[in-house]
């Protein structure tokens, strides 16, 4: 029988939630990894391996991988390195896992392949193929802050096209396999100085609609919609408490419903006012409904990351996030009502959903 | 021979590495090197890329705090360790 098994990364290890198809039970097991800050984890079906993204301030960064859903884990991090101009690999960002191949989006900005599970790594790009790319990848000209790739989104009908976020820079779009990118950030906004005309936006989060051309984005300022695969941007704010968060998805049936979890932009960076919620859009961004049934709603300062929430693909939706305060929070109705399905991990960065045979 | 002593960090992420061992080599990156060669990986646990060794990695020749060109003599007691601050 198909088990539904959530992957929560965490700042001490890696932890497995699983449950049967109905979503409702789940066992916690964990920590994995030796306790190294698992930055994302992600299943690949056709393979059977979990892959986890890890950096630690002792050892430095590796992906750690198991074959057996959590019983043995091995790490490696050949490969993962940049040769030119003494810049150190600090962290991997985010995993993708596709076609037998799993790519690793890295910090600072670059993309990193692994064609045999994860034994090794090869540097795919650096966004080399943009045009303004070594104006803007001088650190002295980028903002403050982490900047990596932390998503690298392919596309479903087209091999060799991905889109891809730099952290602070923006969005872009391959269609040759990573050799030449072109900013994707028209229409987008920017409450800071910009010195280049495509890029400079900080867009947190990307996601496909089940229509291959709607995407949805969640940016430091602003919630944003795209019919057009990325080619141009229309804001959908309004009618949310608050412009700022990370984490979204897209429902996976219903081209028009999306869900994000607006936060405090502040230090605090938490729900607003301590009451949880999510928020969701049933009409391509027109409207908001407030999604807490089930959620704390008094004294509940949770952060959720951009890695933080994951919708599985049953014909109704569960819906999962985890929080910087160790809760897991799940949704079997497509975000109506919620319960804790996991009170005390380590602070939450990541959760996917996967479901295994 | 240098009896080297590792952080109890390592031992778990390679196959029966001990957290104690004897090195035959002539300075502390020699060393790491030798048993990089047995554990595939160990060097880039320890240093970065140079190498160097990593922010929150000292280590210690006869009590000293040294780096990695540090001479290693017969007898000498090399640890490596890791920062001792972080919860």
């Amino acid at each position: 029988m198909p088990k539904t098994v959530l992957l929560v990364g965490t700042r001490k290890g890696c932890f497995l939630l699983t449950s049967d198809a109905d979503r409702r039970d789940w066992e916690v097991k964990g920590p994995y990894c030796e306790g190294w800050p698992i930055y994302h984890a992600v299943y690949d079906r056709a393979g059977g391996t979990i892959y986890a993204a890890a950096a630690s301030e002792w050892h430095g960064t590796t992906v750690w991988r198991s074959p057996d859903l959590g019983e043995t884990w091995e790490q490696s991090s050949e490969g993962l390195a940049y040769d030119d101009g003494g810049r150190n690999l600090t962290k991997v960002s985010g995993l993708t896992v596709e076609d037998g191949r799993v790519l690793a989006g890295a910090e600072p900005g670059g993309i990193f392949a692994s064609e045999d599970g994860g034994k090794t790594w090869k540097l795919l790009s650096r966004l080399e193929g943009h045009p303004g790319r070594a104006a803007w990848d001088e650190p002295e000209n980028q903002p403050p802050g982490h900047l990596g790739v932390p998503a690298i989104i392919p596309h479903p009908n087209d091999s060799g096209r991905y889109l891809a976020i730099i952290q602070g820079i923006g969005a872009f779009e391959t269609t040759d396999d990573f050799r030449t990118w072109t900013a994707r950030n028209q229409g987008l906004r920017a409450d800071w100085p910009r010195e280049y005309d495509d890029v400079g936006f900080c867009v947190h989060k990307l996601v496909r609609s089940p229509d291959v051309d709607r995407l949805y984005q969640q940016n430091h300022v602003g919630m944003h919609r795209s019919d057009d695969g990325g080619n141009s941007w229309t804001e959908i704010t309004d009618g949310l408490p608050t412009e700022f968060g990370f984490a979204a998805a897209a429902h996976p049936h219903d081209r028009d419903t999306f869900y994000v979890v607006p936060l405090d932009p502040g230090h605090g960076r938490t729900m607003p006012d301590g009451k949880a919620a999510v928020w969701r859009t049933q009409d391509a961004g027109n409207t908001w409904q407030r999604l807490d049934k089930g959620l704390p709603q008094q004294d509940a300062y949770l952060g959720v990351l951009r890695e933080g929430m994951a919708i599985d693909k049953e014909d109704e939706p569960g819906l999962y996030f985890g929080t910087s305060t160790g809760q897991v929070f799940a949704s079997r109705d497509a975000g109506d009502s919620w319960a804790e399905v996991a009170s005390y991990l380590p602070s939450i960065s990541s959760v996917e959903v996967a479901v295994v045979d | 021979m240098a009896q080297l002593r590792l952080p109890p960090t390592l031992p778990p992420l390679f196959a029966d590495l001990p957290r104690r061992l004897d090195v035959d080599a002539p300075t502390v990156v020699d060393a790491i090197t030798q048993l990089d060669e047995r554990w595939p990986g160990l060097l880039d646990r320890l240093c970065e890329r140079g190498p160097a060794l990593r922010q929150h990695i000292h280590v210690y020749v006869d009590g000293r705090r040294a780096d990695l060109d540090a001479a290693l003599a017969d007898g000498s007691r090399v640890d490596v360790i890791a920062a001792i601050s972080g919860g």
